[in-house]
């Protein structure tokens, strides 16, 4: 049985649609990330499904339950805020311990809960703290640990890492994953940060429109992106997309890149002799000396980019392509003419009108 | 305002002194009338010098006006009494009704929830002397003239707006979230808004309150009309003082220092919680 299973759920304000029949299971334990551009509707669901909010339709299961029409106090959530919405009149021990406090526990096992979860996440020391004392990085620490505190079934986390600086953010994304795992509660993160996403989650939802577009592994929405939109929302610099229309030669599938056939990969049958989008990750493209059978293109500058070097080059048909290498490689000069080379595994094809991911019609490709 | 230098700093201390004695003066000079007879208050020209008396007060607290008409009966306690009284009646009932009121305004939509509100608010609007003449028909018929519970009830046209809409206004500031998480805690609604969104909002109260309290405490009209001598307040009682033989000042004097002091000691008391609420950054979390 699926821990939370969310079944066609709507939801608008006002006229205007912000959750437009969304589904959704996770099994128990397992982290799921809602990522999406912000406004379009991520927080809203976590709240539906805490119940702060009601949907139009569709109707929300936990452990099999129907948990639609009851109120947020019985439905054994944790939930942390984006902006911590820590309680400002009380410390972080009582902010900690309203959980536990709310089932009546005795004053020892309050304590006691408090104390185990202050510890995982290090703030054992400041728990006499009011919320004005403490840092931000404290806050949103003392916020995690009051969503833990009661071992929820489920955990709501509400892009908790947005409010805190970059150096924090990146300490937590290690620190998180163990925690959440350690807790067993079925965990659904928002963000809208792909790295926080793929850094974290056992399946991606990916959230555009009021619509999940894509619910896949971190690694198989990176490699195999439903559309257009979804490739460009993962990785950085962005994913390029030409404008090519595949055709047959021989026995392969090949599209024209500045009068260079390109190889890519049978799969893509489908597309030929259609308007398509070639999308190809700068991280897949090889440069080299300009030869035969390599798509010439210009260097027209490089810029480091965490530790590795981006490339920005302009092919002979006006095509501008972005290159990401590791940073051992020599930076090509300016103007210079090379050859490009394309992972053809790597390559992904999109219905230009739609797009839609082309798939094969015998599956191969398919997430 | 690390470099002040030391002119500006003269400069502000006799500009603020100057301000002070302006607005200050006349409460200082009633402090002083309480102080004399109605001979010294009234020579020509007036003077800081003069031999204190008590007689103003004892006359207050005995009740025993002595004029050069004769000896008048005053129930200037009396009526400091039921100022008293009456203000903090009314005061706690709009607290009562006001706060979960001003809640529900600030937390749930409903149907007509901004007509109810404004058509409170409105109540501040009609000249009380417009609504006395009907008030006190229909008080006569109900057996509430001149009693407490109908001064109080006909007090929450002061009072009740003014809570109302305050009060509305900091449970307005609140973040929802911090109450979502409170309930998601596990808290039922009631314990949400008894934990979470009164202690938040409790400057807010307090200052509502407060000014409710000040607003009640200088009524006049209505007690005047819808009450006789013995449950009307301060406010109407010093009418007493514009006697046959003459204008009382020094009594109303020592009546106005007197009938001051309650709400300046509320004042006083309130103001330190209102700082301290306000130092607590109570909203943001």
């Amino acid at each position: 049985m699926l821990r939370l299973e969310i079944r066609g759920i709507t939801k608008s304000f006002k006229d205007c649609a912000v959750l437009d029949g969304v589904s959704l299971g996770a099994e128990a334990g397992e982290i799921v990330v809602i990522f999406g551009p912000s406004g379009t509707g991520k927080t809203v669901l976590l709240r539906l499904i805490a119940g702060v909010h009601d949907p139009d339709r569709g109707a929300i299961f936990v452990d099999g339950q129907d948990m639609t029409d009851v109120a947020p106090d019985h439905r054994g959530i944790g939930m942390a805020f984006q902006n911590f919405a820590l309680f400002p009149h009380m410390s972080a021990f009582d902010n900690i311990a309203s959980p536990l406090a709310a089932r009546h526990l005795p004053p020892a096992a309050i304590r006691g809960g408090v104390e185990r979860v202050a510890k995982l996440l290090k703030i054992d020391q400041v728990l006499a703290h009011a919320p004005r004392e403490l840092s931000n990085g404290q806050k949103q620490r003392t916020a995690l640990a009051r969503a833990l505190a009661g071992s929820p079934k489920l955990l709501l986390l509400d892009d908790p890492l947005r409010n805190v600086d970059a150096k924090l953010r990146f300490e937590m994304r290690l620190e998180l994953p163990p925690l959440l795992r350690q807790s067993g509660s079925t965990v659904l993160y928002v963000t809208q940060d792909y790295k926080e996403a793929m850094a974290l989650a056992d399946r991606i939802a990916v959230l555009i429109g009021g619509q999940f577009v894509q619910v896949a592994r971190p690694d198989d929405i990176y490699r195999l992106p439903e559309t257009v939109q979804v490739a460009r929302l993962f990785g950085d610099p962005t994913i390029n997309l030409i404008d090519v229309i595949p055709h047959t030669a021989g026995n392969g599938v090949f599209a024209t890149i500045s009068n260079t056939a390109v190889a890519i990969g049978e799969q893509y049958r489908a597309g030929v002799g259609r308007a398509a989008l070639l999308g190809i990750r700068p991280e897949s493209i090889k440069i080299s000396d300009a030869a035969a059978g390599l798509i010439p293109a210009d260097v027209v500058a490089t810029t480091p980019l965490n530790e590795r070097l981006v490339t920005l080059l302009k092919t002979a048909d006006g095509h501008e392509l972005l290159v990401s290498q590791p940073a051992t490689e020599r930076a090509a000069e300016a103007d210079r003419r090379v050859g490009l080379q394309f992972a053809r595994d790597d390559i992904v094809l999109f219905d230009k009108a739609s797009g839609q991911r082309l798939q094969a019609a015998n599956g191969v490709g398919r997430s | 305002m690390e470099h002040v230098s030391t002119t500006e700093r003269i400069v502000r201390g006799v500009l603020i002194t100057l301000v002070l004695a302006f607005f200050l003066f006349p409460i200082f000079w009633i402090l002083l009338m309480s102080f004399q007879t109605n001979e010294t208050i009234l020579r020509i020209p007036p003077s800081l010098f003069f031999e204190p008396t008590l007689a103003n007060y004892t006359a207050l607290l005995t009740g025993q006006l002595k004029t050069t008409a004769g000896n008048l009966d005053i129930l200037f306690m009396r009526n400091l009494g039921n100022s008293v009284l009456l203000s903090t009646g009314s005061v706690l009932l709009s607290l009562l009704l006001g706060v979960p009121a001003a809640y529900a305004f600030a937390r749930f939509r409903f149907r007509l929830g901004e007509n109810i509100a404004f058509t409170l608010l409105s109540f501040r609007f009609a000249p009380p002397l417009l609504v006395l003449l009907p008030l006190s028909l229909y008080f006569k018929q109900l057996g509430l003239t001149n009693s407490y519970v109908g001064l109080i009830w006909v007090y929450q046209l002061i009072c009740l707006p003014l809570i109302l809409w305050i009060v509305r206004g900091y449970f307005e500031d609140i973040s929802p979230d911090i109450e979502h998480a409170y309930r998601i805690s596990g808290h039922s609604w009631r314990q949400t808004f008894t934990r979470i969104a009164i202690p938040l909002a409790r400057p807010g109260i307090a200052a509502a309150g407060l000014l409710a309290f000040i607003f009640a405490w200088n009524n006049f009209v209505f007690a005047l009309i819808l009450a006789s001598a013995d449950k009307q307040p301060v406010t109407v009682g010093a009418l007493a003082f514009v006697t046959a033989s003459g204008i009382q000042y020094g009594q109303i004097a020592a009546a106005i220092v007197l009938s001051v002091t309650p709400t300046l000691l509320l004042a006083l008391y309130a103001q330190r919680y209102l700082v301290e609420g306000l130092s607590l950054g109570a909203v943001k979390g």
